[in-house]
């Protein structure tokens, strides 16, 4: 006869069975729209490009030497790509002075947020979430109506006699990294937000009782308390940045191209999934490391106040 | 006597707080103030009037690729928040068992990954499954649209399952209740909150979708979003601040009455 020991044992199986086939739906559909597909990328990248897009089933690692390598059509050396390179350069450049940019604008925003009384909180968040589930390709177009030439900014400015010629923001990367800041600037203030609302302020009392300034309090005292929050804003930030397509694509122009635009050639006109699918892996490894950055880091602040 | 310190105040933070507000929100207005326009340009300002809305309603291109977004967006949410509802309850107010980590992070795998890399492993995989099966309809929008809804819809649902206390449940199972009748008269009444949040999520995520939707569509298969930026590329007329202007509403009905769910739970 099974003891109580083994009914439980078994009833304890059934349950996590269940449990497997209660989630089962979710964990297939992600595995065949989004994961699964990841895996024949890496495949693709070890292919020969086929003639009209596409590939040639033969092994060959030319795509991921392309990322990094040019080989001379005229005598086969291999040299650095400088155009590869400048455009992994420019794209991490500017969604690092981005995640900086909006860090600079959305600290005292969130922080503003979080020292109103509780019933205005409400309110100021509410403002902050609409243009964080707006459509990014219409913020896009919007910030575009204000630093085109005939746009808002250069209007203003003609009318006041400050300027007699339009200052050409669009088009440059001055355009995207202020584009990116706008569409981006949400996603820092949310989490930022989300730690400093737990701020004890008897702290910050403490340190003015000890005779610290303001900026004292600001970088001892608050800056600390809300690290994970700048972490998490910089990374949720950073990330999509450096994949950025939509705003790169409105906002620069053909000439300045980031790392998203230069994946979508080699599937377009560039004809070179191969390489496509490299680079694509390469943004995904970056993304990768940063992200092991974010979880080491907010895991070790856990494990000291654990 | 001196006013009382404010512990709280740092110099300069509300003007920074105020000039972000109103850069936020700058654009926005100005997009839809020209909507109203009623000359050809988004720039000069000639009066007011409704006729590029009228355009817009009588753009056949405008109606079909509204239609086609909608459609992706109502199957894509739907199956998203059902299957991402049943994920939630086999992943929460349970001891940890083998495979729950792996369970959340494969679940919240699409928010980790790069759109851009996503569209071009679906537009690899797509492409060939479409020479194979000679199918090319909306379905594999849908999929992939639900993918990436999946982790959206989870998210709320699952934060409010693990508000939820096991007893009543529990209790239910003690006097007879079916699985599935404990969930429809127990757990889904205190759960639709949380559902409905996911829902709507999912729904203003797929909605908004450009990348992964510019690279899988096939021909003719634009929604209102991958029109727009088709539109970008010629002379803009104030018809694309009225397609934006309705999406816009749209959108915000939609996040305010999310936001005001999940407020609620806070301040229960």
């Amino acid at each position: 006869m099974a003891s109580a020991e083994q009914v439980a044992e078994e009833a304890e199986r059934r349950e996590i069975r269940d449990r497997w086939l209660l989630s089962a739906p979710a964990l297939i559909i992600i595995f065949l729209a989004a994961t699964g597909p990841l895996l024949i990328v890496v495949i693709y990248s070890f292919l020969t490009p086929g003639p009209y897009g596409g590939v040639v089933w033969k092994f060959s690692t030319d795509g991921w030497l392309s990322v990094l390598m040019q080989r001379d059509i005229f005598d086969d050396t291999l040299a650095f790509a400088d155009a590869h390179l400048s455009i992994f350069w420019r794209s991490a450049k500017l969604s690092f002075l981005t995640t900086i940019l909006t860090l600079l604008f959305g600290f005292p925003t969130a922080y503003f947020i979080a020292t109103r009384p509780a019933r205005q909180r409400d309110i100021w968040l509410f403002l902050i979430t609409i243009p964080f589930w707006t459509n990014l390709l219409i913020r896009t177009f919007a910030i575009q109506e204000v630093i085109r030439n005939e746009g808002l900014v250069n209007t203003v400015l003609i009318k006041l006699g400050i300027i007699s010629q339009p200052i050409q923001m669009m088009f440059t990367d001055f355009a995207l990294m202020v584009g990116m800041t706008y569409v981006y600037l949400p996603l820092m203030v949310l989490p930022l937000y989300a730690s400093m609302e737990k701020i004890d302020f008897r702290l910050v009392e403490a340190g003015y009782d000890l005779y610290a300034n303001r900026f004292q309090v600001l970088r001892r005292v608050i800056i600390p308390l809300v690290k994970p929050g700048i972490i998490a804003g910089s990374i949720l930030v950073f990330i999509p940045a450096l994949g950025a397509y939509v705003t790169p694509r409105v906002l620069g122009g053909s000439k300045n191209m980031m790392l998203g635009s230069l994946i979508e050639l080699q599937f377009g006109q560039g004809r070179n999934w191969p390489l496509g699918s490299a680079l694509s892996l390469s943004l995904m490894a970056i993304v990768m490391v940063a992200l092991l950055f974010y979880v080491r880091s907010v895991g070790r602040r856990d494990g000291a106040h654990g | 006597m001196a006013s009382r310190f404010d512990v709280r105040r740092q110099t300069g933070f509300t003007t920074i707080a105020m000039i972000c507000f109103f850069a936020l929100y700058l654009p926005i207005v100005t997009l839809v103030v020209y909507a109203f326009n009623s000359g050809n340009s988004i720039a000069v300002w000639e009066g007011v009037s409704l006729r590029w809305f009228y355009q817009a309603w009588n753009n056949s291109q405008v109606v079909d690729a509204a239609i086609r977004s909608l459609q992706i967006a109502l199957v894509a949410a739907t199956i998203a928040t059902i299957v991402a509802t049943m994920a939630a309850l086999a992943t929460t107010r349970t001891k940890p068992y083998p495979g729950l980590g792996f369970k959340y992070a494969f679940i919240n795998q699409p928010l980790m990954v790069p759109e851009i890399v996503t569209a071009v492993a679906l537009l690899i995989f797509f492409s060939r499954i479409k020479i194979w099966t000679g199918y090319s309809g909306l379905g594999y929008l849908m999929a992939a649209h639900t993918a990436f809804c999946i982790p959206f819809a989870y998210l709320p649902i699952r934060a409010r399952l693990e508000s939820m206390d096991l007893s009543l449940e529990t209790a239910a199972a003690d006097l007879y209740a079916t699985p599935w009748k404990a969930f429809r008269r127990v757990t889904f009444p205190l759960l639709w909150p949380g559902i409905l949040a996911g829902l709507m999520l999912a729904f203003v995520i797929s909605l908004d979708d450009v990348v992964i939707t510019e690279f899988v569509k096939s021909g003719g298969q634009d929604t209102l979003p991958t029109y727009m930026l088709g539109q970008f590329r010629r002379f803009i007329t104030p018809e694309i601040n009225a397609i934006s202007t309705v999406f816009l509403l749209i959108s915000i009905l939609i996040v305010t009455v999310f936001f005001f769910i999940s407020r609620k739970k806070d301040h229960e």
